[in-house]
């Protein structure tokens, strides 16, 4: 009964997105002041929608946590034998499971907006929900026309073919619904940002409703791509921490749209400037989002991230993306043209530094972009290439280095207009550190270029990131500008520690006898013993290396080469020890046939400050949004004081005070 | 429209160049095999060890002089080598040498499997750490090579070896001839 429950309720949840972009398309047509009668289904379809797509991911959630073998996705992608934390996980760690996740999490962020947002006129309202529906609508088709998940088997299966053993694995359980969550968040981005653009609303109070989705979106990103890094890093046992892969830079690409245009929906907030430029940041963070999707599910760039790939879906992907994307940008360059151009401004000005960084966002953005697709631009023409960190590295550093140049003064600007001469010292004291780091660093070491700006980089900005509260009294600052001074703050952090890892690491690849050391850094490395271990559903070699630093008490690393054997695959299973200045990473490799074991020990100097510093990114961002979230409260009550006051008044029959803004 | 307005319309112009592209490609038959860049080229030197103790083991020199002779890479934890077991019998039927490498392998589990499924090899050399290989181009078991008498690569066939496989082998060991 589950699966059929699970299916009624997404066929009644595509209904009811029908009846919800029909009704929201009526409300344009209203005329001014009076609503359209037929436009008072959206916000109550959206909201009864969510609950349906919600209660079918929960059921399918269920058939994993009791293995249902008589739901085909349950059988092809669960075991019987999996510890319970991995059977639920295994719910998306699947292309349908995980699809109506990403349909569960849209209706979700639907209905909150239909729900909650009253600041927008009701036409403004009613075609973005018209546009959120019709998103949705795409998508329910896709579950159940070529990927329904509730799908059963004429015959149970016996026992589950079971999950990928890569994805057994914590990070897993939170990497992908934090991404997808983000994506979606973006998705209502779009959303607003087409309503805003048919109606033609594109001002602040459109911005301060479009931000917390955006701020929100950013922060699951941030956070997702941070701890699919460290999955990365760890798991995949090849001791790198960013691989320039396609479904990496999938998660990559989103966020430089999105980090984009949650600086340029904060200028439209404040100043009413960058109206156009908002809208279209808001398509393009949402079609980089769809994109990814795309790119991953379709199978058209092959990536180490192996996903059940099938060509029709591709199909049925792309044209979703062309529908949305394309209708998008059509809408986009016959309406924008309409939209008035918002209050102007000098170039040395805040705004000038957010435009300026922006466009560098964009260019890495494109630069990425770039690289991912060029592979299948050559492949049609018969060519295979792989494009890789020589690429990556040096042409993104082109737009980054300007852009953290900008990033570090850029906030200390007025906004409007500025002179720079204003500023002179906090400049000089960030090219000073700026320098003096670049030469103390060459001083003693030969090290590559990029590193070195890296670090020079690092230390500019994590003063510049705290300049902004000079000579203000901390108690009264902001709690949104403490969240940029902290993600700011983060950029350094996590900069400092790519830069550190590029520059300082030290390698030691040996074939090592039982009893054998082997010197890293500091670090003595002594293989006490391998020996055979055992899991719930794998079997492995376990090596004890006892790890001495300067001759120390030894601590013991066990690194584990697994082998599962539902469904059969190896994985190496990488062992740190993480210091406080930095990680030691071993790995071991096959046996040689004189009994010796390949070892692999990196000495990664600082390397967990990048991810220190992307969850001080994704901190900063959720300060951001309390502190948006405050001041909302404050003006909605004083708004409404305001308007008690004046009914009174009005009641006494005396003449209602005009409000000031 | 005014020329200032023309750039709305770069976004959606990219959009749709991408669309094509990866529409176009989406019709493509994806070919997941990487062919060898040795084709063409001598065979690189090699002297590899017995994989077991019934039959010889492999160099480069076993290939050079006389005939044609294909070079097979295998393995004996390798499923579809099991299924073209009996193709490379059909091939050795028909007066073919086949050289084998066994990679990655174990002398008892090489013999468990000749026993089993038959063996159609005059030699066969261990490759313990797919150096040959990957010296040759493969990426996968298994693999079959035609080589010319001068010890030249002159054909790569990727994947086991089917009925209708028999044949295109058969002109090309003549074709090297």
């Amino acid at each position: 009964m589950i699966a059929e429950i699970g299916l009624a309720a997404l066929w009644l949840a595509a209904a009811l997105a029908v009846l919800q972009m029909v009704s929201g398309g009526f409300a344009l047509r209203s005329a001014e002041g009076a609503p359209n009668p037929m436009a008072i289904y959206a916000r109550p379809a959206a909201v009864v929608q969510a609950v349906l797509a919600v209660l079918a991911f929960l059921l399918l959630l269920y058939a994993f946590a009791i293995t249902d073998l008589s739901i085909k996705l349950v059988a092809t992608n669960s075991h019987s034998m999996k510890p319970m934390i991995y059977k639920l996980t295994g719910t998306w760690g699947n292309h349908e499971g995980s699809m109506l996740l990403w349909v569960g999490v849209l209706a979700l962020s639907g209905g909150l907006l239909a729900a909650f947002e009253k600041r927008l006129p009701e036409r403004t309202m009613g075609a973005t929900l018209a546009v959120q529906g019709f998103v949705a609508l795409g998508f329910y088709a896709f579950l159940l026309l070529s990927s329904n998940p509730f799908e059963r088997l004429p015959v149970p299966a016996v026992e589950g073919v079971g999950l990928n053993p890569l994805l057994q694995d914590i990070g897993l359980a939170i990497h992908p619904p934090t991404l997808y969550a983000g994506y979606v968040g973006l998705s209502v981005a779009f959303s607003l940002a087409m309503g805003a653009l048919l109606t033609k609303e594109v001002n602040p109070n459109f911005a301060r409703v479009m931000r917390p989705w955006v701020l929100g979106a950013w922060v699951l990103l941030t956070f997702g791509i941070t701890a699919g890094s460290y999955w990365a890093y760890y798991e995949l046992g090849w001791g790198g921490w960013w691989f320039w892969d396609p479904v990496e830079n999938a998660s990559l690409m989103p966020w430089l749209a999105a980090t984009a245009l949650m600086h340029s929906v904060s200028v439209l907030a404040a100043r009413d400037a960058l109206r156009t430029w908002t809208i279209m940041l808001g398509v393009l963070a949402f079609s980089m989002s769809m994109l990814g999707t795309f790119l991953v599910r379709s199978g058209v760039l092959t990536s180490v991230h192996a996903f059940a790939v099938d060509p029709e879906r591709g199909a049925f992907i792309l044209g979703l993306l062309g529908l949305y994307i394309g209708g998008a940008f059509t809408i986009f360059a016959l309406r924008a043209g309409a939209v008035a151009e918002g209050k102007r401004f000098s170039a040395t000005s805040r705004e000038g530094a957010l435009v300026f960084n922006n466009v560098m966002l964009s260019a890495i953005l494109a630069i990425v972009l770039l690289g991912t697709l060029y592979p299948l631009l050559t492949e049609a023409f018969d060519v295979r290439v792989s494009v890789g960190p020589p690429y990556f590295n040096p042409a993104a550093a082109i737009f980054a280095v300007p852009m953290f140049l900008v990033m570090a003064v850029g906030p200390l600007l007025r906004w409007k207009e500025d002179k720079p001469a204003r500023i002179q010292f906090e400049m000089l004291l960030v090219a000073a550190v700026l320098i003096a780091v670049i030469a103390l660093v060459s001083f003693f070491g030969n090290f590559p270029l990029l590193p070195l700006l890296g670090l020079g980089l690092a230390a500019a900005l994590a003063v510049a990131a705290v300049l902004p509260l000079k000579g203000r009294k901390l108690t009264r600052v902001p709690v949104a500008t403490w969240g940029m001074v902290l993600a700011h703050f983060g950029v350094a952090v996590s900069l400092f520690g790519m830069a550190c890892e590029g520059a300082f690491t030290q390698e030691r690849l040996a074939a090592v006898a039982p009893g054998g050391t082997e010197q890293v850094g500091d670090f003595a490395v002594t293989l006490q013993s391998v020996t055979p271990v055992a899991g719930p559903n794998w079997t492995a070699i376990e090596a004890r290396l006892a790890v001495s630093q300067n001759g120390g008490e030894p601590v013991i690393l066990a690194p584990q080469a697994r082998n599962f054997w539902s469904p059969p695959q190896a994985t190496s299973e990488s062992a740190l020890l993480t210091r406080w200045d930095g990680q030691l990473y071993a790995v071991i490799g096959n046996q040689a046939e004189d009994g010796r074991w390949q070892i692999r020990v990196w000495w990664k100097p600082f390397v967990t400050f990048i991810w220190y510093g992307g969850l001080l990114i994704a901190l900063g961002g959720v300060l951001a949004i309390a502190g948006r979230v405050k001041v909302d409260v404050k003006r909605r009550k004083a708004t409404a004081m305001g308007d008690a006051r004046r009914a009174d008044l009005e009641a006494l029959g005396a003449a209602a005070p005009v409000p000031a803004e | 429209m005014s020329q200032n307005r023309l750039w709305l319309w770069l976004p959606l112009a990219l959009f749709a160049f991408f669309a094509g592209l990866a529409g176009y490609m989406l019709t493509q038959e994806k070919d997941q095999f990487v062919e060898s860049t040795m084709i063409g080229e001598p065979l690189p030197e090699f002297a590899l060890e017995p994989a077991f103790g019934g039959l010889p083991g492999a160099a480069r020199s076993d290939f050079v002089g006389g005939k044609p002779r294909l070079l097979n890479i295998w393995a004996s934890w390798c499923l579809p080598c099991i299924a073209e077991a009996p193709q490379l019998e059909a091939l050795k039927a028909q007066g073919v040498e086949i050289i084998g490498i066994a990679i990655r392998d174990r002398p008892e589990d090489v013999a468990n499997f000749l026993g089993q499924y038959g063996n159609p090899y005059t030699r066969i050399g261990s490759d313990r750490i797919s150096e040959v290989q990957l010296a040759i181009g493969s990426s996968g078991v298994p693999e079959t090579f035609v080589i010319d008498a001068k010890g030249v690569i002159r054909y790569q066939h990727i994947g086991d070896i089917r009925e209708d496989d028999v044949p295109v082998l058969l002109a090309e060991l003549e074709k090297a001839q």
